[in-house]
């Protein structure tokens, strides 16, 4: 279905501006017009909107938000026929250089130039960016060959190049398992995966089909210690790492080789986020949210990867559905939910999002653990949700959707987020305090 | 992970042979053993779900994977068209059926769902487009 | 090209020295070449190091090095001026954390005053706090020096280079010199032959500014009296989060052999901590390393503690061309017509602007005349910085040109004009583009701006994008698939 790239004119008032049109930009943007908005401006950087899903050509997407398995491009594709049909003001080639406390929104684009637009509520779907060699901090030389796995993905998916002939992957995150075997099928040779920790950061089905499929060797506690080469990559140094992750030299080798992919983890992009002041959880990178992910800044909401590093596109539409009505809420002047119950991480749980849930409404806790338990696992939201798992793994996020009557006697109160061993939680008894390792 | 014995060297007719696979139905990754004569599966065990039992009996007698690659678009905002098998591949096939799209072009217009080649390889499979592109000459840009 | 052609001058080199030798000599009517080895200028010792013009209190004023550190900090301020490169006067904080530190201090604050720096002033612990106050709490006192700066020095170079270009020197890139023909014994006042892989250039007077290969050139000549060294220094670059945790440049007392680890807010907002000081065989040996990086921040931490690891977001390591005279080396040889500015480590990039001069002076000693052009403009127009004016500024400018408000690098705010003004300049590969116009310097290290860099590169050089490199020469970028489009569909059925 075609649309036009620019609106016909850009407003001067919106009643909600949402920036980032992949899956949480378009989400909130459809439902922010469905709860009654009227006036909507979606901007996005590229040229057309669907974000990163337009270089994620794999399936997987869709198990949740269609019941169906769908690729990325098509999942983009759904939700922007979507948007087309409500008649959006969809702003492309144009980046949001700031916005002010009082919902002013700058932005830039060849076609409107630099200009501002004020607006009721402001959702930020901005997604994230990759770890880059330099957070990892591998030291050696500096040469042309190193890239981010996203990189490389969207130079062989969009634009028909390959980054090299050789390519050694280090870290074991979904991207760099995907395109493990995207540039097998493509024609280089890829010659090992290799992840710092003893376990894949990835999903096992893709350690399964986009590896053991193609013979791909996945080299567990084992990192990249040395780059080499002055201009091109031309080889790398790997060792075995100990139990405390440090790398051991006297058991390291040298590969031939001429591209280091990294896909060693995601990192919400929280540029706006920082520029707001708005509160932010050191354990998520991203802002501190209401249930109806509404930041500390009253009006602006975040929902997606700038939240929290999800792990399905499905998941970031449901949230930014939520947060795009409740933005058409603020916006049209209706009353928020209480925010009258503090969740907190606990035992084995590295994060926790929201920040706070409410007695009068259907919300979803999102969550992830630190230490994979595969097992029979607790999975309890203080006194008011307790569940049995098959396993929890920290590649997967775990979440749960909670309705106000099981919320309703815990007003005031704050919730502990905890995942242990079925036989643990049983010994723990009821009063959940028996946490060692804390909340951080 | 997973050690997939090789099918190649299986034992002589009517011999029960263990193969293991690890489920991908759910983060526990169980690791499954599935005794065999060739095709005919005898027993499954190691799974913990039934959704596992019949994962390891498809997963021995008939393999198959979702495949999505990419061909030459011949015009439009990108280079290359997403495309994706209409159905799932035999995962010995998998490779042929991507080697045959080698140098494979389509023309813009292109709509998402639309069949841009047939039978794919001898597999019987036909290839589909996972997203839209407008004709050259359209200024407008299709989704 | 005329093979026969003799030059007045052939500079080997396209560093901060070679490229303010070849501005200086733009002002005279004379034939100017400046020869580079790599695919553009600034891209050796000029690019990766402190990046500060420093106060000169510091060195000796017996030495050459300590006679022109002052005299180039005033020619840089020019520059800056004439042609609007990033330059911030930020000043200088020398800090004691003891009395024995306290005394030396002074003692360098005093040699400053004898060579004429003016404004320096001695702080007291608490002066010295109230002006940083993120430093640690075992501040003695300090030295204060206001002439010292920041700047970005492949920027600075690169720019006076281009204002050389435009003024008529000849800037030939990927020229390295493998050869120097013999002199002539039946003609003395033959000119000098050089030999590039591709070319043979001849010239009157040849001037070495070839860096850490400097002595390599003078063994070319025959004239070889002194060893480069190289002494690498590994620098590390932090998040803007931490913009504003120093504002001028603060150093630690000196040792006998190093400046130590400065914690520096470069021009750009973001704070870069280093240097190291390690002696090194290779050359071409810009590894970073992990004892390097606890070196540095261990030290920075002393100073500034918040200062972490954590806040990385770019690295890389330089090489200071060090002689065995730890001092410069400047001046004609043996051999006629062939001069020498070799050894020009630290400050050489702050003494360069007068060290430009001097040889200029040289070289009329040595016969070259220097008739003044009737045309020669100092200035060039400035590089729009978008991301640094005014809401008012950037809607005037994308009015003007819609490409002003097409954005490139996100981290940086970099648009689609600065890219395409910075190719006009010269850019030719990913490295040229991004220390110009800081595309890919950010937080996400390229992942985003990378590709339209590429293809404005390769649109701009009119190649394909497989030819675009990082930094020249086989550093490639992409490969073409084995397979390319082919009309008629290939598949079964």
């Amino acid at each position: 279905m075609p649309i036009t790239a620019e609106p016909r004119h850009l407003d001067a008032r919106y009643d909600v501006t949402v920036v980032g049109a992949g899956p949480a930009g378009l989400a909130a943007a459809i439902a922010a017009r469905d709860q009654g908005a009227e006036r909507i401006l979606l901007v996005d950087r590229d040229a057309e909107p669907g974000g990163i899903l337009r270089q994620c050509i794999h399936s997987g997407f869709g198990l949740h938000a269609f019941s169906e398995d769908v690729t990325g491009p098509e999942y983009a594709h759904r939700y922007v026929e979507r948007v087309l049909e409500r008649d959006l003001d969809v702003l492309t080639d144009a980046y949001v250089t700031d916005v002010t406390r009082e919902h002013r929104v700058k932005l830039m684009s060849p076609t409107t130039g630099v200009t501002t637009v004020d607006t009721g509520a402001v959702v930020i779907g901005t997604g994230a960016r990759e770890r880059t060699r330099a957070q990892i901090t591998i030291p050696g030389e500096r040469p042309a060959g190193v890239m981010t796995a996203g990189l490389a993905q969207k130079l062989v998916n969009l634009h028909g190049y390959l980054p090299g002939s050789r390519v050694v992957i280090l870290g074991s995150g979904d991207i760099g398992l995907i395109m493990a075997r995207r540039l097998t099928l493509e024609g280089a040779e890829v010659l090992g995966v290799f992840e710092l920790l003893p376990h894949a950061n990835g999903l096992s089905r893709n350690v399964v089909q986009c590896l053991d499929d193609y013979d791909i060797p996945l080299h567990l506690s084992t990192t990249v210690i040395d780059i080499h080469g002055h201009e091109r990559v031309e080889r790398v140094t790997v060792a075995p790492v100990d139990e405390d992750l440090q790398p051991i030299p006297d058991r390291s080798r040298d590969i031939d080789c001429d591209t280091v992919l990294l896909s060693v983890g995601l990192i919400p992009d929280a540029e706006l986020a920082r520029q707001l002041q708005l509160s932010l959880d050191q354990r998520t990178g991203g802002p501190v949210v209401t249930s109806t992910y509404e930041t500390s800044l009253p009006g602006v909401f975040s929902a997606g990867n700038n939240l929290h590093i999800n792990d399905l596109a499905d998941w970031v539409s449901q949230e930014a559905t939520v947060a795009g009505a409740a933005a058409a809420d603020v916006a049209l002047g209706r009353t928020r939910a209480r925010q009258d119950i503090a969740v907190t991480p606990g035992t084995n749980v590295r994060y926790v999002v929201p920040h706070t849930l409410s007695t009068d409404l259907t919300q979803t806790v999102s969550f992830r653990v630190k230490q994979p338990i595969y097992g029979d696992t607790i999975v309890r939201i203080g006194e008011a949700h307790r569940r049995k798992v098959r396993a929890v793994v920290p590649a997967e996020m775990v979440t749960i959707t909670l309705g106000p009557r099981l919320l309703a006697a815990y007003a005031g109160e704050t919730l502990r987020v905890d995942a242990v061993p079925a036989e643990q939680a049983e010994d723990a008894g009821t009063d959940g305090a028996t946490d060692r390792d804390g909340a951080g | 992970m997973a050690e997939h014995t090789d099918r190649s060297t299986a034992a002589p007719q009517g011999e029960v042979e263990t193969f293991t696979y690890l489920c991908t139905g759910c983060p526990l990754g169980c690791r499954l053993e599935v005794d065999a004569v060739d095709d005919d599966v005898i027993e499954v065990r190691g799974f913990t779900c039934k959704k596992g039992e019949r994962y390891g009996i498809q997963e021995h007698t008939d393999p198959r994977r979702a495949v999505s690659t990419t061909v030459w678009l011949g015009s439009g905002p990108m280079a290359r068209l997403p495309v994706r098998a209409a159905e799932h591949v035999p995962k010995d096939e998998v490779m042929a059926f991507v080697q045959a799209l080698r140098g494979y072009l389509v023309e813009a217009p292109v709509t998402c769902g639309d069949i841009v080649a047939e039978d794919v390889a001898g597999t019987g499979i036909d290839l589909v487009a996972t997203r839209s592109v407008a004709a050259a000459d359209d200024l407008t840009v299709v989704i | 090209m005329d093979q026969g052609h003799v030059h007045d001058v052939v500079i080997i080199g396209g560093g901060a020295t070679g490229a303010n030798l070849a501005r200086a000599l733009s002002r005279f009517d004379l034939d100017v070449v400046l020869l580079e080895a790599s695919a553009e200028v600034a891209f050796g010792v000029s690019k990766a190091n402190s990046g500060i013009v420093h106060s000169a209190m510091h060195a000796s004023p017996d030495t050459l090095k300590g006679r022109l550190e002052y005299p180039g900090n005033l020619g840089w301020r020019t520059l800056h001026e004439e042609l609007g490169f990033g330059l911030n006067p930020v000043g200088e904080v020398l800090v004691a954390l003891d009395d024995a530190q306290l005394a030396k201090i002074e003692t360098i604050r005093q040699q400053g005053v004898r060579k004429g720096i003016p404004g320096t002033e001695a702080w007291t612990a608490e002066r010295t706090l109230d002006a940083q106050p993120n430093l640690s709490r075992e501040v003695k006192g300090a030295v204060w020096a206001p002439t010292a700066c920041v700047f970005n020095p492949y920027e600075a170079v690169m720019m006076v280079a281009d204002a050389a270009r435009r003024n008529g020197v000849r800037i030939e890139l990927e020229q390295p010199v493998v050869a120097i023909d013999p002199p002539d014994p039946e003609a003395s006042d033959a000119p000098l032959v050089l030999h590039t892989p591709t070319e043979t250039w001849r010239a009157r007077f040849v001037v070495n500014a070839a860096g850490l290969y400097a002595d390599d050139m003078a063994e070319l000549a025959g004239v070889r009296d002194f060893t480069i060294t190289p002494r690498k220094g590994e620098e590390y670059l932090l998040d803007k989060r931490l913009a504003g945790v120093v504002t001028s440049i603060i150093f630690p007392c000196p040792s006998p052999v190093s400046k130590g680890t400065l914690v520096n807010p470069t021009v750009d907002g973001t704070i870069m901590v280093g240097p190291t000081a390690q002696t090194v065989d290779d050359k071409r040996d810009t590894t970073t390393t992990d004892a390097g990086a606890a070196q540095v921040f261990d030290n920075a931490r002393t100073l500034v503690p918040v200062i972490s690891e954590r806040d990385v977001i770019a690295e890389f390591a330089g090489l200071r061309p060090v002689s065995d005279t730890e001092d410069f080396i400047i001046g004609p040889t043996e051999r006629p017509g062939f001069l020498n500015a070799a050894g020009i480590q630290s400050p050489g990039l702050t003494g360069a602007p007068a060290i430009a001069d001097m040889l200029v002076d040289i070289l009329a000693d040595e016969g070259l005349a220097l008739v003044e052009k009737a045309h020669w403009d100092p200035t060039a127009p400035h590089p729009v910085r978008f991301a640094r004016l005014s809401t008012e500024q950037q809607r005037a400018l994308a009015e003007r040109d819609p490409r002003y408000a097409q954005l490139v690098c996100r981290c940086e705010i970099v648009t689609e004009a600065e890219i395409r003004d910075a190719l006009a300049r010269g850019a030719r590969t990913l490295d040229g583009l991004k220390f110009r116009t800081r595309a890919g310097m950010g937080r996400c290290q390229g992942g985003f701006c990378t590709w339209p860099c590429m293809q404005l590169l390769a649109e701009h050089l009119d190649v394909p994008v497989t030819e675009v490199t990082k930094r020249g020469r086989g550093s490639w970028l992409v490969r073409d698939r084995e397979d390319q489009p082919v009309a008629t569909a290939s598949t079964g059925g």
